[in-house]
């Protein structure tokens, strides 16, 4: 592709980029919030605030170079991005740096890059592929399983040690998806989904006490195992004290007074709805809600395999870390380590989900063009 | 449905667009269960949880969990806890905070300390969190607390356990302190909070992942003032798993003791598994001081005090072993046969080496002795001159073989390896080459070598068990609260050395005579009934000789070190041991060897002629007997030289 396409510019998908920037700035604004009654510097000064506005800044430029290229020529080169992530991933125990107990960074002088978010997408770009080439796509048998399979396991296994099971639990869950829609068969669906369910339970049982609580300590890192079900009641009470139209910008007090752990990051939906109350936190998961179902759109008019699936595994990124986080922050799922996608503060969760709707606005475009 | 048309390029099936039909469903339904919920949440619930947020009255507070207990050998609490009440503040509960403080402080007098930079110090957490001002309230003073509780919003008496030593400076270097877990510590490890008490040296250090137990808590529902109204729930604190020492509190107490005023060490081990009875080191401090929570001032003195009480001196001390390594000699020179049992040589007083002489102690001389009568009257000549024959790096091989010049290994912080001097460490240090007569220095246990106490009592126990070297250990056993073990501690054999049986006996032999004949150095360490070995060292700390008598006059550092390392019963030994008296200016013989024979003599269960001693014996039963036959010379010899076989073959 020399000459750039003038259809291309004419079927660029505007919707998908403004929902997705609406979000970063309520992001930016709550980030902002969550930290002012600590640092008390002012927006422009705001430490946090500044870095995820570079990082966003560093994710549209990541996003327009992924949309010049025609991700068909991705899917020849798939498999190398999944291993050149994966190297990152696996060179983190040896010169990852520790945060909240957990090595998981890898510092570059004045950034630090979290290998972990980007395997997301390189999974899905992976798989994508994988099912691309594969004859069974549409009729997936349990044998066509096993590749994917290992495409999923080596990076979790990675994680795993580092220690961070959200992340894992991610990857699990958004691989399943993307099986189910390419067509693996009801029956195995059911039995994977049946193995699962009775292992885990299994499994747990057998753990010995002191291993349990380690797993306990896995699901949650950053916290104390004895104060999560407080943190839970606290964030429960920013969310409900918010009631309908919210306390004010900047006027959260179970923000300013600490009570919220994690508040720039896991449990950032906590400060804004309690600042913005019910119509606001409406307003949000509406705009993801939309980002959710344009992506399905995209996926289904998309005109080959790869790009429905690469769209289809992006979007379902996207949706599960939005239910599992403002379900744990709610009060109704255990509080696992997950941040809310465009919004949790975190350089490389962002640049990262940034190229990843590039990549859905890629495949939205170039849909005319064979 | 791949048309060939098309080239690479595979359309969805159809299925795929049944799929994401589902999909949408799912991501419908989802969605909706989450605004239901935030619906719940925010409108049908809001304004109780307004209400809750206006007044947060959910606290969290932790129950720390109980250190585990450390017993001796025989089940004898050594480290214990006792309950402590602490003066608590919740800066959130008290609004408002200089007025409390003002308020207190008037109550408790000045004594308690500056308060308000207390709090000060624990600003940047959160408001709600427990911010502990004194700790171990006195009774008197929680009486005040307790009774003008409604003038002091967010202030609370609270239980938690303490560390205490009953026995003060009994062993403090080797059962350590607990002090307040640092920000560097807390960064390194996981799950410590501001505040919470960690392991900061010796056993309590070492062990502390066992003994520290895990923190329980509450969540509560507090009143205005930060009372407790009702717990919302609990989970319970798990005490941390007791320590079993191989220590034997009598065996220790009498080591403490029989050093009076001496400084210095004595540690005593069990030759057949390296086991450590007692271990003591001169001055020491109390650790009690520690757990309660240092004052500067307190901290200065025991850093700048120039006799070092800090440091354990069985451990990490390291002295000049002087005639004490003759029996490294002895060891080196028969088995590399420079020298045989019968070999003698003619001492008067001195050699000539170079161009100085090297002076006997005994400067009349001791005329013609063999290895034997060297060892007994510890005749300097005699073992210039095996030096000489050996050469320094032979020398250096033979006291690797026993240990020397490496740390043991034991499970404290800072062991010292202290130094085997050999040609090649010379050029690397100094840069220069090792001269001839600078042999002659190491062969009586001077010049560049150094030592420490535990590893000479090591070596004693390596003649005494038949050439092996165990690592000193001195845990036996971790036992959660009901007496189940988590872990049980084995003898760890680091080498055998490899000695000849008759090269062994040989050195036996003339330790026994070094006690019990009349012409012996040692026999202050004569002991009714039992056959005690041992070998005397005095160790110059300074170039400048000089008799005894004299040296009362001098200056603490430069006095000579009296050593005495000993094993017994010399047929099936038991325990060995080595005691250094620092800086006493007096011989091993004098200084040194009583306290060994005190300590042996608890162990037997002998009236050493001690009047409190042979209070303190009466009744007891012999320690020895309670450990168990002795294993023979010969018994611990048998699977080693199967080995031995196997690698000649």
């Amino acid at each position: 592709m020399r000459q750039f396409d003038r259809r291309l510019a004419y079927h660029f998908d505007w919707l998908l980029l403004v929902l997705t920037l609406l979000i970063i700035g309520g992001g930016l604004a709550t980030i902002f919030s969550a930290s002012e009654a600590r640092v008390h510097t002012g927006f422009v000064h705001n430490p946090l605030v500044m870095r995820q506005a570079l990082y966003a800044g560093v994710g549209l430029l990541g996003m327009g170079a992924i949309v010049l290229l025609d991700y068909r020529r991705l899917e020849r080169y798939a498999y190398v991005v999944y291993a050149a992530t994966l190297l990152l991933v696996l060179v983190v125990p040896f010169v990852g740096s520790v945060g909240g107990g957990a090595r998981r960074w890898i510092n570059l002088g004045p950034i630090s890059i979290q290998p972990s978010e980007m395997i997301k997408v390189s999974l899905v770009i992976a798989l994508a592929r994988y099912f691309h080439r594969s004859r069974a796509t549409g009729d997936v048998r349990f044998i066509d399983v096993i590749p994917a399979f290992v495409l999923l396991a080596v990076p979790s296994a990675l994680i795993l040690a580092q220690p961070d099971l959200g992340t894992v639990g991610i990857l699990a869950i958004v691989a399943f998806s993307v099986l189910f829609c390419a067509g693996l068969r009801i029956r195995v669906f059911v039995m994977l989904a049946a193995v699962a369910a009775l292992a885990v339970p299994l499994l747990w049982g057998h753990l010995k006490p002191y291993q349990q609580q380690r797993v306990q300590t896995f699901l949650s890192p950053e916290m104390d195992p004895l104060g999560a079900g407080y943190h839970v009641i606290q964030s429960k009470i920013a969310i409900g004290s918010g009631e309908l139209w919210g306390k004010g910008f900047l006027r959260g007090t179970q923000n300013k007074l600490n009570f919220i752990p994690e508040q720039h990051t896991d449990f950032i939906f906590s400060v804004f709805a309690e600042e913005w109350g019910f119509a606001g936190a409406f307003v949000l998961l509406g705009l993801y809600a939309a980002l959710v179902l344009r992506g399905l759109m995209v996926a289904y008019r998309a005109k080959d395999r790869f790009g429905a699936l690469l769209t289809f595994g992006v979007v379902a990124i996207v949706f599960w870390q939005v239910v599992i986080n403002v379900g744990m922050t709610s009060g109704i799922l255990p509080v696992v380590g997950i941040t809310l996608p465009f919004f949790s503060y975190g350089g490389s969760s962002l640049t990262t989900m940034m190229v990843a709707v590039g990549l859905m606005i890629n495949v939205n475009m170039r849909r005319f063009l064979f | 449905m791949t048309s060939p048309l098309l080239g690479g390029r595979r359309e969805m099936p159809n299925e795929f667009r049944r799929r994401l039909g589902f999909a949408l469903a799912l991501a419908v339904a989802l969605f909706g269960l989450t605004f239901v919920r935030l619906w719940h949440l925010q409108v049908s619930s809001g304004d109780e949880y307004r209400s809750l947020s206006e007044h947060n009255r959910i606290r969290l507070k932790r129950v720390r969990a109980t250190r585990g207990t450390i017993f001796d050998r025989n089940g004898d609490i050594i480290v214990d806890n006792r309950p402590s009440f602490d003066l608590v503040l919740v800066p959130e509960d008290a609004h408002d905070v200089p007025a409390v403080i003002a308020a207190l402080t008037r109550l408790l007098g000045p004594e308690v300390g500056d308060l308000s930079a207390t709090v000060a110090a624990a600003r940047n957490r959160p408001a709600f969190e427990d911010v502990v001002l004194v700790r171990d309230l006195d009774w008197e003073r929680i009486v005040k607390i307790e009774t003008h509780q409604f003038e002091l919003p967010g202030v609370s008496v609270q239980v938690g356990p303490r560390r205490t030593y009953p026995f003060g400076q009994m062993a403090a270097h080797l059962l350590g302190y607990v002090g307040e877990v640092s920000p560097q510590e807390r960064e390194q490890r996981r799950g410590y909070h501001l505040g919470d008490l960690i392991g900061k040296a010796g056993a309590e250090r070492y062990w502390e992942e066992y003994l520290r137990g895990v923190d329980g808590g509450q969540q509560v529902e507090v009143d205005a003032v930060g009372r407790k109204l009702r717990v919302l729930s609990e989970v319970d604190e798990t005490p941390g798993n007791g320590l079993v020492l191989t220590i034997d509190r009598d065996l220790q107490q009498t080591a403490e003791a029989a050093m009076s005023d001496h400084d210095g060490a004595v540690v005593v081990l069990d030759v057949r598994t390296g086991a450590i009875l007692a271990m003591v080191s001169r001055p020491a401090f109390d650790p009690n001081v520690f757990a309660r929570g240092i004052r500067l001032a307190e901290w200065k003195a025991l850093v700048d005090d120039k006799k070092r009480p800090l440091n354990s001196k069985a451990v990490q001390g390291t002295y000049p072993p002087g005639s004490t390594y003759k029996v490294v000699m002895a060891a080196a020179a028969l088995e590399e046969g420079v020298i045989t049992p019968f070999t003698t040589i003619f001492c008067g007083g001195g050699l000539f080496f170079g161009n100085r002489t090297f002076r006997c102690w005994r400067s009349q001389g001791h005329g013609s002795v063999n290895v034997h009568e060297a060892l007994v009257r510890s005749c300097d000549v005699f073992f210039y001159q095996v030096g000489q024959r050996l050469g320094v790096d032979t020398i250096a091989e033979y006291s690797h073989r026993f240990g020397l010049g490496a740390a043991t290994g034991i499970a404290l912080e800072h062991e010292s390896g202290g130094i085997i001097p050999s040609s090649a460490w010379k050029r690397q240090r100094f840069g220069e080459p090792w001269y001839p007569g600078e042999t002659l220095s190491i062969a009586i246990g001077q010049g560049y070598v150094t030592t420490t106490p535990l590893q000479m009592a090591s070596v004693m126990a390596t003649i005494a068990n038949g050439g092996i070297v165990y690592r000193p250990k001195f845990v036996k056993r971790v036992e959660r609260t009901d007496g189940t073990t988590v872990l049980e501690e084995q003898p760890e054999v680091v080498r055998d050395a490899g000695f000849k049986k008759s090269t062994l006996l040989q050195i036996r032999d003339a330790l026994s005579d070094v006690v019990n004949s009349k012409r012996g150095t040692g026999s202050n360490a004569r002991l009714p009934g039992i056959e005690v070995g041992g070998k005397t060292g005095t160790a110059q700390a300074s170039r400048a000789g000089g008799d005894k008598t004299s040296q009362k006059k001098w200056s603490r550092e430069k006095r000579d070190h009296a050593w005495f390392i000993a094993f017994a019963p010399v047929e099936s030994p038991e325990i060995a041991l080595a005691v250094l008296a620092e800086h006493s200016g007096e011989h091993g013989g004098t200084a040194a060897a009583p306290i060994a024979r005190k300590v042996l003599a608890r162990y037997f269960g002998i009236p050493d002629g001690d009047e409190a001693a042979l209070q303190r014996t009466a009744g007891f039963v012999p320690l020895h007997d309670q450990y168990g036959a002795a294993i023979s010379l010969a018994a611990l010899r048998e699977p080693y030289s199967g080995d031995d076989h196997d690698h000649d073959r």
